[in-house]
């Protein structure tokens, strides 16, 4: 019943993520050169969407988490995308 | 027992407030989205002033300082301490180079006369007004998240040489480690949407 039951990321696991935050950084500038219109903004963010997921998964252990905290977690992006979508509803159709 | 349910505990209370801070961000990312969508082209020549190369560095400066703080709680786990100080030390100078480069950035902004309610905002377009000001609010408030997360991680190497941080309790270096996340996260964000925007 000691705390040391809780996992552990190995240095080589973390040092994996870290490198694929730093080509996924690349990508995102690499792209922003190119002027893509609309999809612009939605690559851009889904690249980032995509390295924050990275960070809270391994970084920030989530993957590893108790329910508690990764339903809570879950439910704080729900209440994001309310009020995101919410406020586009409104100012799309104004 | 004890130890290991308050060991749950002490996380799940540093999560609740980073749900907080990610509300509080989310908010303010909410604002810049509204606008985008009402001066697409102002955001887009106010986004085209920005230093990408700047930028660029300084997210691959957190990148780099949360790996550092993350691989710090596995050595300060695996019982080398030597290791963790250094990795500890390393993120805070991590830090220390984003908040140098900011200044240059900030400076070389201000000097060019865009700041909060310069000649040149006001009179020029009102989008590229909004862009500056949303800018100066959320790297603003932004930095002020990497100065608190360096005084925590500061307080954590003090913790760890002074061995009140150990193998078998690590709970103020595993939550300093995540509030530094949190600041790596929001910065993941604000670089494609300041820097990068076409």
């Amino acid at each position: 019943m000691s705390t040391n039951n809780q996992h552990m990321m190995s240095y080589g696991r973390l040092a994996s993520i870290l490198i694929i935050l730093i080509i996924l950084t690349g990508v995102t500038v690499g792209v922003s050169y190119f002027d893509m219109g609309v999809y612009n903004v939605p690559i851009a963010l889904g690249i980032a969407s995509f390295k924050v997921s990275l960070v809270l998964l391994f970084f920030m252990h989530l993957k590893y988490e108790s329910k508690a905290i990764t339903i809570s977690f879950i439910s704080t992006i729900c209440f994001l995308a309310i009020m995101i979508s919410f406020t586009f509803f409104d100012i799309a159709f104004r | 027992m004890k130890s290991s349910s308050d060991f749950i505990g002490i996380r799940m209370g540093m999560w609740l407030f980073l749900y907080s801070e990610i509300i509080l961000f989310g908010g303010l990312f909410v604002l810049y989205a509204a606008y985008f969508h009402a001066y697409p082209e102002d955001f887009v020549v106010g986004g085209k002033q920005l230093d990408r190369v700047i930028g660029a560095v300084n997210t691959l400066i957190l990148l780099l300082s949360s790996f550092t703080v993350a691989a710090s709680i596995t050595a300060v786990r695996l019982k080398s301490k030597k290791t963790a100080l250094g990795l500890i030390a390393f993120s805070f100078f991590c830090g220390i180079i984003f908040l140098i480069n900011k200044y240059f950035e900030w400076s070389a902004k201000i000097h060019h006369d865009i700041y909060p309610n310069s000649e040149t905002l006001v009179n020029g377009p009102p989008g590229q007004n909004i862009f500056f000001g949303l800018y100066y609010v959320i790297t603003g408030l932004h930095g002020l998240h990497v100065i608190i997360g360096m005084t925590l991680l500061a307080i954590s190497f003090a913790l760890v040489a002074a061995n009140k941080v150990h193998a078998n309790r690590f709970a103020m270096l595993e939550n300093s480690g995540l509030y530094w996340h949190l600041v790596d996260l929001i910065w993941i964000f604000v670089f494609p949407l300041f820097y990068l925007v076409l």
